[in-house]
């Protein structure tokens, strides 16, 4: 709908009035957005405590980031939920909407509010709900113990290898109905014609998938794509009230080094190299997904 | 047409994934129903419900006044952000002048940057004018926040309105004030439902920004009062499940009743272009 109503260009005579009309909606993004964001650029340079004069140091903080092995390793670990957060979801996304009926069907409105239920809860709901059924006395090992596989169960959260892929699952289980959503819908705007000629041809369920499933979802996938790698990269709450970036810093992120650096260890230019560094990956692969859609056009 | 092996697939798929989705959320419902001293493996049902551990929260863990301020943040941010995303997506909408789309795009980029990226200097800009642990330290950078999305999703619905329409109001010589809030706003109401729900959600189910800029009790937002409720009482589960459960209600019922809103913003919000 937005997509078409975009290319018609704007109504009306040359109105300098207009900038009026924009004034009010400007000041706020300009004060409490675009400022900010010049001076956490700014900030990034420096040296500073937060309460002493700032020391310039140029690229220092940004050399930090790439050599401090606790910062580094923040990094890496955004890597590894973007594997849970994002191809995951979107795998189980696309087998799962590839597998099913590409008609209209009833009850599909009561299933969908189920699946998107996961995007409204607060994150600090979410974090209380995942962190009781990990718990050591929680019911994923109660399920385990009672299907008799007593040896597998471990303290999911505090274990050095398992806290960060069971925090990554709780980002699939999230994201994955949302995913799941839009495939669906997406795949009911595919022309039935597509469909219908690549029957004729005598293609088969893998073939149609490749040839006309998967491209029809382009926009949708990009869409996909987006939202849940941004939602992984910006993973803080789930991690501040579970693991706070432990055991060791197994789960540490770099939203988490960012608040701990900037608010407890007195980091702060440091912290804002972090949200710099942070905001021009996300802004990259927002970017590169766009592109990518646009010139597959 | 459509098979019935097809068709049992597909429910069975959905059904699949929503018990997934369903069962975890059961769960903490359960626990804030369950006896306050039993430590249960949380598997199975209670024996009896305990609705007293929502009162308990409520006044015990003080979750009356986090409320409080979360109704006082959202409600202003939503207020504000609404209006001044439909007097900027008026002028991008309908009218034409210079510099208009490096302006809008400017106003897209704000869509996505992420909190993080301002959130150091922010603290310091409101402690700098003894701002923080105040409202005014929420609601003014969520409104900056919000901004982005309402000017392009009130953009979006301006563009598609019918231009005769404004045509007609501007030669019965109407105000272009009156021919937005007049004319226009009144069949805008889907859209701009659909913004109120989206911002509400957003300003209703932040942590970060809380947890930077407020530790004075008196300020604390739900989610925020959530995080330190989880730090003081481990051995409750059932205060703590109770506590999540009345922080997550006010959403989850906006989001029920208005659920295609929700999905249609937050799908179609990233659609553009």
């Amino acid at each position: 709908m937005e997509a078409s109503t975009a290319e018609r260009p704007p109504p009306g005579e040359p109105r300098r009035i207009a900038y009026v009309y924009i004034l009010p909606a400007f000041f706020f993004y300009a004060a409490f957005v675009l400022l900010p964001t010049i001076q956490s650029g700014w900030l990034s340079l420096f040296d500073w405590n937060g309460l002493t004069a700032p020391t310039w140091i140029g690229l220092g903080n940004y050399l930090t980031i790439m050599t401090d092995p606790q910062l580094r390793i923040a990094f890496v670990h955004a890597l590894v939920l973007i594997l849970f957060y994002s191809l995951l979801p979107i795998s189980l996304g696309l087998l799962a909407a590839a597998m099913m009926s590409r008609a209209k069907f009833r009850g599909l409105t009561l299933f969908r509010t189920v699946l998107f239920l996961p995007q409204v809860i607060a994150t600090t709901v979410i974090a209380v709900v995942w962190r009781r059924i990990y718990a050591p006395q929680g019911p994923l090992n109660g399920v385990l113990n009672a299907v008799g596989l007593d040896g597998v169960t471990v303290n999911w959260l505090g274990d050095f290898n398992w806290a960060l892929p069971s925090l990554g699952v709780v980002g699939t289980w999230t994201l994955f109905g949302l995913c799941l959503v839009l495939f669906i819908a997406g795949i009911q705007n595919i022309s039935p014609d597509l469909y219908d000629s690549a029957k004729v041809d005598g293609a088969g369920a893998y073939r149609e998938f490749l040839a006309i499933t998967l491209p029809g979802l382009r926009g949708q996938l990009a869409v996909a794509f987006t939202l849940t790698t941004i939602t992984a990269l910006r993973t803080f709450d789930l991690i501040f009230l579970t693991t706070r970036g432990g055991p060791g810093t197994s789960t540490t992120v770099p939203a988490l080094e960012l608040y701990q650096r900037a608010f407890l260890t007195s980091q702060v230019g440091l912290a804002a190299a972090i949200g710099v560094a942070l905001t021009v990956i996300v802004f990259s692969v927002a970017y590169l997904i766009i592109r990518f859609v646009e010139d597959n056009e | 047409m459509i098979s019935r092996t097809e068709r049992t697939l597909s429910y069975l798929i959905l059904a699949v994934f929503s018990v997934v989705i369903v069962l975890p959320l059961m769960g903490l419902l359960l626990t804030a129903l369950q006896e306050p001293t039993g430590v249960s493996s949380g598997l199975g049902v209670p024996t009896e419900l305990h609705f007293a551990n929502f009162s308990r929260a409520w006044t015990q863990g003080n979750f009356a006044s986090y409320i409080r301020s979360s109704v006082i943040v959202t409600t202003a941010v939503v207020a504000v952000t609404s209006f001044v995303s439909i007097l900027s997506g008026y002028a991008f909408g309908t009218m034409r002048f210079a510099g208009q789309k490096p302006l809008f795009y400017l106003f897209v980029v704000g869509i996505i940057v992420p909190l993080e990226a301002i959130i150091v200097p922010l603290y310091y800009d409101f402690r700098a004018l003894s701002l923080t642990d105040s409202y005014w330290a929420l609601i003014l950078p969520h409104i900056g926040l919000s901004v982005g999305f309402g000017t392009f999703w009130m953009r979006a619905f301006f563009l598609s309105a019918p231009r005769a329409l404004i045509e007609a109001a501007r030669i019965d010589g109407a105000s272009s004030w009156d021919i937005a809030w007049k004319v226009l706003v009144p069949l805008g109401r889907p859209a701009i439902l659909t913004m109120v729900v989206l911002v509400f959600m957003w300003t209703w189910n932040d942590f970060l920004l809380a947890l930077v800029m407020v530790s004075d009790e008196a300020v604390r937002t739900a989610p925020l009062g959530l995080g330190y409720f989880q730090g003081r009482y481990t051995s409750e589960l059932s205060l703590l499940a109770a506590a999540s459960v009345i922080v997550a209600t006010p959403v989850v019922v906006v989001y029920i009743i208005l659920q295609r809103h929700f999905i249609r913003g937050m799908l179609a919000g990233s659609l553009k272009e």
